[in-house]
């Protein structure tokens, strides 16, 4: 028997240094593109690799990033703006509907539902070029205005909440009731409080997609003032091609701020996705 | 309190009311982008609408078939429709049995579990665009850092990655297995969680070796969490698009231009909204008729025990 847990652990030692080649590989291109961004031009491409810059030039490669000519401090706060306003109305609006299709008794309820769901199969290349119509019929195109209504609907967000607050016992909703409470004070005061890691989980998923999100913009923006970062990032890479430092520079800055967000929500995040979650 | 007769009828009447009030963003989004431009496009993929002079729906022309036949006389969307059945029929079952192992060995056969979840599941979090950019600078085929390392290792003339004709597309199927991986994995971990622990031990008890197990135990045992990724996955690449568009544009050539980069360059770059519409129906049906498919198939490999 203690040989044999011995022998387990030499094998599960053998086994950890494997994964940790294969885990170490798939993080390499990152980790070259923060060590580029530190560089100065002329070391990017130097073989072998110096992952430790012998001489940093971080400072003016992020300023010429963030203050020089393409601006990523905009960049950042449209994304930022879309991203919150975005995430916030899509909470929203999915607790709402998801309330409704649980504990509410409303006619053709069980016909909405199913259509509703039934949508979540068209692909986007579907409705893309109506709704690029509408947006210019709306007067909405080049807006962001447009964007954040397209990304505040979501079926699944929906979907999510239902199945989440269908679970939570009828007997608390009837007690309300009969001490006076009408749906609205339901809603609000027990339903939602009740529905938290939903609602953070769906949160935090809703708020890497949007990030991430580059479909949307690309077809629905075309001023740069109006650029998310994910546009902001394509631009850069096109026009400054051969100045590698910078690209990288700017990729961190894609990149990074939503690997710190997972950092800290991983608990929700891996959960939220692990429990059959797709995009949307 | 009297909940019957009038009373009754009005607190229904009242639910009502409620329903449709909770129900309202939602509902009026999905009638406007969602229904209407549903049926929008299904007109759309059967006229021809010059779209250049402005949008006037007077210049629409109902053309029948017309618009499907020309997307199947065009090269492109040939093109487009080799390469999407290459990458789905690579990526998804690459992805999905390379994620398998990973996930078991994960869960059962090393230390520091959490190193590993997350930092192959960094790339899925990470923006497509970003990732793409730096895979093509890593990727660099005169002096990036992947070919500086296979010429030092005496490989004369490494392939030139994203810029080669034969390479771009196993090019472009390699960055989307190592941005799936990490979800794959994390589905499939959940879904060991659920596989008994006492089946292994009466393996165990009858000699069964640790590859055994997995063929004879695991393997059946995550069967619908495969299902699912299958399903999952294989939609998803059939869509796919944020990729391509970053990584390549469809370039060089047509060697990695795909159904969904296809509709878009139709639509948004030749404004031809009527092509770009029947192209995107007849992929609604490739999928749609792939999901049935699997769906019927699964009662043969599937075991929901």
């Amino acid at each position: 028997m203690k040989t044999g847990s011995v022998r387990n652990n030499i094998v599960k030692i053998v086994l950890t240094g494997m994964l940790m080649i294969v885990a170490i590989t798939t993080i390499m291109p990152f980790l070259w593109m923060i060590s580029a961004s530190l560089k100065v031009e002329a070391d990017v491409f130097k073989f072998p690799i110096e992952w430790i810059p012998r001489k940093f030039n971080a400072v003016a490669n992020y300023r010429e990033v963030w203050m020089g000519r393409y601006n990523f401090v905009m960049f950042y706060w449209n994304t930022f703006k879309i991203t919150v306003v975005a995430t916030v109305f899509q909470v929203i609006f999915s607790a709402m509907a998801g309330y409704a299709f649980a504990k509410v008794q409303f006619k053709f309820k069980n016909i909405i539902f199913p259509a509703l769901l039934a949508a979540l199969m068209v692909p986007d290349q579907v409705i893309l070029v109506p709704r690029f119509l509408l947006a210019r019929w709306f007067g909405l195109y080049d807006t962001h205005a447009i964007i954040i209504i397209l990304l505040s609907f979501s079926v699944y967000g929906m979907f999510l909440m239902r199945q989440y607050m269908v679970t939570i016992p009828e007997a608390l909703s009837e007690s309300a009731k009969i001490d006076g409470a009408n749906h609205f004070r339901i809603f609000t005061l027990i339903i939602l409080p009740m529905s938290k890691p939903i609602v953070a989980t769906l949160a935090i998923i809703k708020f890497v997609w949007t990030w991430n999100d580059y479909q949307t913009p690309l077809v629905f923006l075309k001023s740069r003032s109006l650029y998310t970062i994910q546009l902001g990032i394509r631009q850069f890479a096109s026009e400054s091609g051969t100045f590698y430092s910078l690209v990288m520079a700017a990729a961190v800055c894609t990149i990074i701020p939503l690997i710190i967000i997972f950092l800290a929500g991983q608990k929700y995040i891996l959960e939220g996705m692990a429990a059959g979650a797709v995009k949307g | 309190m009297d909940l019957s007769g009038k009373k009754s009828s009005s607190i229904e009447k009242n639910e009502n009311i409620v329903g449709y009030v909770f129900l309202f963003p939602i509902l009026i989004n999905f009638i406007i982008f969602m229904a209407f431009p549903i049926i929008f496009s299904l007109i759309l993929a059967f006229s021809h609408w010059e779209f250049m002079q402005g949008i006037n729906l007077s210049a629409m022309k109902f053309t029948g078939m017309q618009n499907f036949v020309g997307i199947m006389k065009d090269n492109w969307f040939s093109s487009s429709m080799k390469n999407t059945l290459i990458f789905a029929v690579s990526t998804v079952p690459v992805g999905i049995s390379i994620g398998l192992v990973l996930a078991v060995l994960i869960n059962k056969y090393v230390f520091c579990q959490n190193f590993f979840k997350i930092s192959l599941f960094l790339p899925y979090i990470s923006s497509a665009v970003a990732s793409a950019v730096v895979w093509s600078v890593v990727l660099h085929p005169s002096f990036g850092p992947v070919n500086e390392f296979l010429k030092s290792i005496g490989i004369q003339n490494p392939p030139k990655w994203f810029a080669d004709l034969k390479w771009a597309l196993p090019s472009v199927i390699a960055f989307s297995i190592w941005q799936q991986l990490g979800y794959i994995i994390l589905v499939y971990m959940a879904g060991l969680k659920g596989v008994p622990a006492d089946l292994y031990e009466a393996a165990e008890i009858d000699g069964a070796g640790e590859v055994r197990k997995f063929f004879v135990i695991t393997l059946p045992m995550v069967s619908p969490t495969t299902f699912f990724l299958f399903i999952i996955q294989l939609i998803g690449s059939f869509k796919v698009f944020d990729v391509v568009s970053a990584l390549t544009d469809g370039g060089p050539g047509t060697s990695t231009t795909v159904i969904a980069y296809y509709i878009y360059r139709a639509a948004f770059k030749y404004y031809e909204m009527g092509k770009a519409s029947a192209a995107a129906w007849a992929m609604f049906i490739i999928i749609f008729a792939i999901t049935l498919f699997q769906w019927n198939q699964q009662k043969k490999w599937v075991s929901y025990s």
